[in-house]
């Protein structure tokens, strides 16, 4: 988050330089994952929802950092909510958007050796993560997570744009984002179908990807 | 919600739970629009609310089963499902009645509290949008009644949590920001539907709920 400038530029002083949170491009064309998830959902998803919450993070951390500059404790702690909010936001969206991929496919290797162990099955991970997405309350993620103090998987729920391993220490391997905003203009208020839809557009590989880097 | 039948037609006293029912909207579906879309009108109360009736019946029931067996851990464990579709159907139940085609504007003691606790119409409208605007996630920003200091208050809510079991205060306006409420029609720009629900306020309602509450 932080990089100092060179003493050679300014002898005299350090200066803390912070770079700021960009989107993330999404590695597909925002119709790639049609039909399941729509262009129009995909556009306004990535270019305003996600934009919003890398725009009001930057903000939030540049707030953040001039009260800490001014030791303005009170303010430093009332930040905290948009930082959760809006850092949770630019977090959960950009494991998202690597989630997807056009092409789908199928758990395998130690991926599909960890959710069996830990699931029984594959279809048993499926209904499990489907019924915690559909009847969670309001916003929020359902996440397939990975705790490393039990080298085991685990099925979990953040409300809102709460964080993951923030929240439960729990690595991320994949979230089903049931914002209703995720899903409406197109499934309405069926958020079963989309959830249900929702598995066949998930990359896999992505998921193995992140299971090997938690366990490392 | 419970009634005992005559000890005549049945010797044992036994309740009967009488169900909830979705209450009709007292305009059509495209009354509201511009405002609100009659697409989502019809959403919102078909499917949404009409949900939330149906798992509040179902919850109930469940409940009541239940407690004859007096399975406290199961009468527990129902409450988050009572409280979000209770809660559901409550602040609905107030939000269809909260709005209208032609709602005109706060007078006479409504008015008188709103100017005495905000300032003005305009400082109120303000307050309670920025706040209900600002919300995070799924929620519901509401005026309401505080009976203890007989003041006004502005405060919102999270999901369906009703206002006055969470926090007391009577529910006098509610604004819905759940993303089923606008979406369709605003997307993202929430700050756009808010503004544009105040041209449609029931403020006859509003003030008959503080009436009420004063009693």
């Amino acid at each position: 988050m932080f990089r100092t400038l060179s003493q050679r530029v300014w002898p005299s002083r350090t200066v803390l330089v912070r770079e700021k949170h960009t989107l993330p491009d999404l590695p597909y064309d925002y119709n790639a994952l049609e039909p399941v998830i729509s262009a129009e959902i995909m556009q306004l998803h990535h270019q305003k929802h996600h934009q919003t919450y890398v725009t009001s993070l930057n903000q939030a951390e540049e707030k953040f950092l001039e009260a800490k500059e001014k030791n303005d404790l009170k303010t430093m702690i009332a930040l905290t909510s948009q930082l959760r909010f809006n850092g949770g936001g630019h977090i959960n969206h950009s494991i998202l958007w690597q989630n997807f991929s056009p092409k789908g496919g199928e758990p395998e290797g130690d991926l599909l050796k960890a959710i069996e162990a830990n699931f029984g099955s594959f279809d048993t991970l499926k209904n499990g993560l489907s019924s915690s997405a559909v009847s969670l309350q309001g916003s929020g993620w359902t996440w397939l997570g990975y705790n490393k103090s039990t080298n085991s998987l685990a099925v979990a729920t953040c409300a809102n744009q709460d964080p993951l391993e923030p929240t439960t220490g729990l690595v991320p391997l994949l979230g089903i984002d049931v914002w209703e905003h995720a899903y409406y203009l197109q499934y309405k208020n069926v958020r079963a179908d989309y959830v249900k839809n929702v598995f066949k557009i998930i990359n896999w590989k992505d998921v193995a990807t992140r299971l090997a880097t938690a366990r490392q | 919600m419970f009634r005992t039948i005559s000890q005549r037609l049945l010797p044992r006293c036994t309740s009967m739970r009488q169900k909830h029912t979705l209450p009709d909207l007292p305009y059509d579906f495209n009354a509201l629009e511009p405002v609100i879309s009659a697409e989502i009108m019809l959403l919102h109360h078909q499917k949404h609310h009409q949900t939330y009736v149906n798992m509040l019946n179902q919850t109930e029931e469940k409940f009541m089963e239940a407690k004859e067996k007096n399975d406290l851990k199961t009468m527990i464990a129902l409450g988050p499902m009572l409280r979000f579709n209770g809660g559901g159907h409550l602040n609905h139940s107030i939000f269809w009645q909260n709005l209208s085609p032609n709602g005109g504007e706060p007078e006479g003691e409504l008015l008188e509290a709103i100017n005495k606790d905000y300032g003005s119409l305009e400082n109120m409208k303000n307050i309670f949008s920025s706040a209900t605007v600002a919300i995070q996630g799924s929620g519901w920003g509401w005026l309401g009644y505080n009976k203890t200091t007989k003041t006004l208050a502005i405060t919102t809510c999270a999901n369906q949590d009703p206002l006055e079991p969470t926090t007391g205060l009577v529910p006098l306006l509610g604004i819905d920001v759940w993303e089923h409420a606008y979406y369709l029609q605003y997307k993202n720009v929430r700050a756009d539907y808010v503004k544009n629900l105040f041209k449609i306020i029931n403020w006859k309602d509003v003030s008959v709920r503080l009436a009420f509450a004063k009693q």
